[in-house]
């Protein structure tokens, strides 16, 4: 690390493992959760190790941003600014569910430790994600994520609704991957490489007779990286997982698994599909106008998940889950445009959607601690009872990933729309705002159980321990201070919008 | 510190709100106290600009402009000129009113008053905000207090209110949304300040005039109420505590005339041109007539003058779409008295409200003889609505009218002959709450009280010497307004659009 400017960019195996540290460290401490299991007594202390390892991963992370760009082992994996933005987030929305985790009764009641180990694993698989520049790279750290999340799924013991979560979460991702894995022998076919820059050069090369092909090729394995988001018609799994998993999962998989699918789903596209075309305008390679598909797909995505959210009565996770399958919709339409202005606003609509998602499913995990219950009932009033901070913070996160400013999903949104309407893609432009509104029914609906409707006396009532009441703490401050002071987290989006290509 | 009056009539109620929050749960009285004295600041600066305001100049007053997000050029640029700063002393006059009318809330006074702060603040924000995404976020953040003040503390159907206020009011400024972001990206370099965007102004095709013009049209006409956008209006009012509905009458709607004519009729005269004839005139005198008829349907009092609310912003309407000096000085006239007539009839529904708990127009009867006082009170507020001469209203749509009658002669008649109607709602609901034999039931209510009779004093004084002396806020408004219209007429002839406008939207 610390290389001196004339030191070259592209590494070999050994000489790469300076630049995968913190990759480095969460193997090694997945392997040593596993080992300290059969030792310790109460698992909650590996949830601590678990902590500080994705402390100092995060640490480790941030230390390489001044490095420079590297590509490692034979060109699999790269080192930039872009990979890095998602390793960091994908390392927060870890490090947010290990604390989730630990202040969670449903995790505490399970007492595995290797509960901490897969997690880890889970967030190491994506960080691959986000750095994979090799589709063999790309679909080895999607499987293992896929692998990690479907254990993670079905943690809750005894519970029938887990292992049915888990079980679908499986059988959708063993055919999504299926999918993934023949369109990308059809790439390999078309383009006789793996390697991403090797495929846009050979697709920009040869004529765009076999554009068809290529077509099939990128609709088969969109569907392994629509399955990673949750992008219509792709996200069946979604709200069942979601529903049967522990909270803080249900939450990562939100935050963190959609944030590593975007990645890969935005560098493949980005770097084997098109190319800078100057002034911050891609241009697209082999034929297919791929960013029509995106087109389709973002619109579809919104609308059904929204639409579907509105019919969603009672599970809040359930609710989360629609919720999150239309915000997949809007991020899709930062890749639409097709433009460096477009990417960003992808990179930070998907940080602030981390804040303010992790602190809804936090509020509804402080609720369940209390209570035991996830429905929409089990919030009747609970500003009236108690919980005036915890539902004030609801508010807080409903409202911001409605849109409204001056709170961080805006904002977030704001970016989003500036990019489409640059483009002049007004169609698109309304298709997002006429959603923001429709998802406005259900967000406020829980806003309005909790603050216009009085407890009815058996909701019980709801209490916030300080581990948990940190971490909203710090939730609540970033989505509100993010809505009106984004300034430098913009400026980070828009340094790591670039890919290395070497 | 800030040197702006403005900037602290913006950020001092939100300062009150974050201090409220900090006070102890259960003593009522000093967070109520402490509401007052965080509004009652805003009330003597805005006094201050009165006095000091410029009235010979169309330039922008108090101007403050601070980056915000440079790498998107947005800026926090505030500044008033004579069409604001009627709106700003009218925020600033209501809010302390508005705190006083408030004094019987027992339930969450803390929470009511935090967001009541908010809530001012935001209004005050979108009146001085020249940089449109700053005056975008004032415009939404507004919508928050809203829901909570009229969902927590309305009355029966307040949850059925409340979230139909909001979503109307999203629908339309998610289109403004997109109009602003056209318009950033027309101009180059990219920018959101109004007065750029104003100046860029014949650069604009003419489609896109049309498309943006529609699209922020509607944005506003939600908040006017226009029709057919009007419905949210009564259940809001209806199921508003008092307070809120005197914000909302008051001011509230005065936002969607104030964006027409901060935002369409600057940046693109082309469309207002094209338009003024059927979506402001046209639709202002449907409005002044339907209101007028529903308000006479009406059984609950609120209702009532909610609906008379919806007429009487019609002259608003009709007067701006008439490109007069005399319309457009009577339209921003018209804004400020309703916002005070308004104000007092809202603060009166309530009283009686306070005490019989029911609105019902036939419930009563006597009143007169038993709340004399009250009474007396209401007949001010009630002919000042009705534009009795002698009282603020009655300048404000003689001015509209005569503006109007140079365009629209046949429209005028119709708007003219409507006052009719007004004077035939008001009067009967007069007659049939106020006069006759007392209701035995209501015998023992008592007067009007000096904290009650404290909120209507100032609103009083304001209708009876702006109705002998208007030319305390026409001074103040007129040769701004005066220099807007111009402008509308000048891109009017440079586009030759004049000959297209069929309705003979003059600029002869």
């Amino acid at each position: 690390m610390g290389a001196a400017m004339a030191a070259p960019t592209h590494l070999g195996n050994l000489s790469s493992l300076g630049w995968l540290l913190p990759e480095i460290l969460l193997g090694l401490a997945v392997v040593a959760i596993f080992l300290l299991d059969l030792v310790v007594e109460e698992k909650e202390r590996l949830g601590d190790v678990a902590l500080g390892v994705m402390a100092i991963a995060i640490v480790l992370i941030t230390r390489l941003l001044w490095a420079g760009d590297r590509s490692l082992f034979e060109n699999s994996v790269v080192v930039d600014g872009f990979g890095l933005y998602f390793k960091l987030l994908v390392g927060l929305a870890a490090f947010g569910a290990i604390w989730m985790s630990l202040g969670s009764r449903e995790v505490r009641r399970t007492n595995q430790g290797e509960y901490w180990g897969i997690l880890l694993a889970s967030a190491l698989g994506m960080m691959f994600m986000g750095s994979a520049t090799n589709l063999l790279m790309a679909y080895l750290s999607l499987e293992f994520v896929s692998l990690t999340s479907y254990v993670l799924a079905g943690y809750k013991q005894g519970s029938r609704r887990a292992g049915e979560a888990s079980l679908k979460y499986l059988i959708y991702g063993g055919v999504a991957s299926g999918a993934m894995i023949y369109g990308m022998s059809w790439i390999y076919g078309l383009a006789g490489s793996l390697d991403f820059h090797a495929i846009h050069d050979a697709l920009a090369g040869s004529p765009s007779g076999a554009s068809l092909a290529l077509f099939v090729a990128l609709l088969l394995t969109l569907a392994g990286l629509g399955y990673k988001v949750a992008a219509f018609p792709f996200h069946a799994w979604a709200p069942d997982v979601y529903e049967g998993a522990p909270i803080p999962i249900s939450g990562f998989l939100a935050v963190g698994s959609k944030a590593a699918g975007f990645a890969l789903l935005i560098r493949f596209f980005f770097t084997a599909l098109a190319h800078d075309g100057g002034a911050g305008a891609y241009q697209l390679v082999g034929g297919v106008s791929w960013d029509q598909l995106m087109l389709a797909l973002s619109v579809l995505t919104m609308t059904f998940g929204n639409l579907a959210a509105l019919n969603q009565q009672s599970n809040l996770k359930r609710l989360l889950a629609y919720s999150s399958i239309a915000h997949a919709g809007y991020v899709l339409m930062g890749l639409v445009v097709l433009t460096t202005d477009g990417l960003r606003a992808m990179l930070f609509y998907l940080a602030v959607y981390y804040v303010m998602n992790l602190g809804a499913f936090l509020v509804v995990m402080l609720v369940a601690n209390s209570t035991g219950r996830e429905d929409l009932d089990g919030f009747r009033g609970l500003a009236w009872r108690g919980g005036a901070w915890p539902a004030a913070a609801m508010a807080v996160f409903l409202f911001s990933l409605t849109g409204l400013p001056p709170l961080a999903g805006f904002v977030g949104k704001f970016y989003l729309f500036a990019a489409v309407v640059e483009r002049k893609m007004y169609f698109l432009a309304l298709a997002g705002v006429v959603n923001s509104v429709l998802s406005l029914f259900y967000y406020a609906k829980v806003v309005r159980t909790m603050f216009l409707e009085q407890p009815t006396g058996g909701e019980g009532a709801v209490t916030v321990d300080v581990h948990n009441g940190i971490l909203l703490g710090v939730l609540v401050a970033a989505t509100l201070v993010l809505g009106v002071a984004w300034s430098p987290l913009m400026d980070f989006a828009d340094r790591s919008a670039r890919f290395f290509l070497g | 510190m800030p040197t702006n009056p403005l900037t602290w009539m913006i950020f001092l109620p939100l300062l009150g709100a974050a201090v409220i929050l900090c006070l102890p749960r259960d003593n009522h009285s000093l967070v109520k106290w402490t509401a007052l004295a965080f509004t009652i600041p805003a009330l003597l600066l805005a006094i201050a600009i009165y006095q000091g305001f410029d009235r010979t100049t169309a330039q922008m007053q108090y101007v403050t402009k601070i980056p915000w997000i440079p790498s998107f050029n947005i800026e926090y640029f505030v500044g008033i000129d004579g069409l604001s700063v009627t709106m700003v002393l009218l925020t600033a006059l209501i809010a302390p009113i508005c705190v006083l009318a408030s004094w019987e809330i027992d339930k969450a006074p803390k929470a009511y008053f935090a967001l009541f702060l908010v809530l001012i603040a935001a209004m005050m924000g979108v009146f001085c905000a020249l940089d449109f995404f700053l005056f975008f976020v004032f415009w939404e953040v507004m919508l928050l207090p809203m829901y909570f003040l009229i969902g927590i503390w309305g009355g029966p159907r307040r949850e059925y209110a409340a979230i139909k206020f909001f979503l109307y009011t999203m629908v339309g400024s998610v289109l403004m949304l997109i109009a602003m972001l056209a318009l950033y990206f027309h101009n180059d370099p990219h920018t959101f300040d109004l007065l750029k965007l104003a100046e860029a102004r014949s650069t604009y095709s003419s489609t896109f005039q049309s498309l943006a013009w529609l699209a922020l049209f509607v944005g506003f006409a939600i908040k006017i109420p226009a029709f057919p956008f009007h419905t949210w209006l009564p259940d809001a009012h209806v199921e508003a505590p008092t307070a809120i509905s005197v914000i909302l009458a008051g001011v509230l709607l005065k936002m969607g005339t104030y964006g027409i004519l901060r935002v369409n009729f600057p940046i693109l005269p082309e469309g207002t041109l094209r338009y003024a004839f059927w979506l402001l005139a046209a639709l202002g005198t449907w409005n002044i007539v339907y209101g007028a008829l529903c308000a006479m349907a009406q059984k609950d009092l609120k209702k009532l003058i909610a609906y008379s609310s919806i007429s009487h912003m019609g002259y608003v309407m009709f007067g701006m779409a008439s490109l007069t000096a005399e319309g457009i000085d009577g339209a921003v006239l018209q804004m400020f008295n309703h916002g005070t007539v308004t104000a007092m009839l809202f603060l009166l529904v309530g009283v009686i409200y306070d005490r019989a708990h029911h609105r019902n127009i036939d419930g009563f009867g006597g009143l007169a003889s038993i709340m004399p006082v009250y009474t007396a009170w209401v007949a001010l507020a009630f002919f000042a609505a009705m534009g009795l001469p002698g009282l603020s209203a009655f300048i404000s749509e003689v001015l509209v009218l005569l503006g109007g009658w140079r365009n629209y002669p046949g429209l005028t008649a119709v708007a003219a002959s409507a006052v009719v109607l007004t004077a035939g709602y008001m009067l009967w609901a007069m007659q049939r709450v106020y006069l006759g034999k007392p209701n035995e039931k209501y015998l023992s209510l008592p007067d009007i009280n000096l904290r009650e009779i404290a909120t209507l004093v100032p609103l009083g004084i304001i209708v009876i010497v702006l109705g002998v002396y208007p030319h305390a806020i026409l001074d103040l408004i007129d040769t701004s307004l005066q220099h807007l219209n111009g402008t509308v007429l000048a891109a009017g002839k440079a586009a030759g659009a004049v000959a297209s406008a069929a309705s003979g939207v003059a600029a002869h």
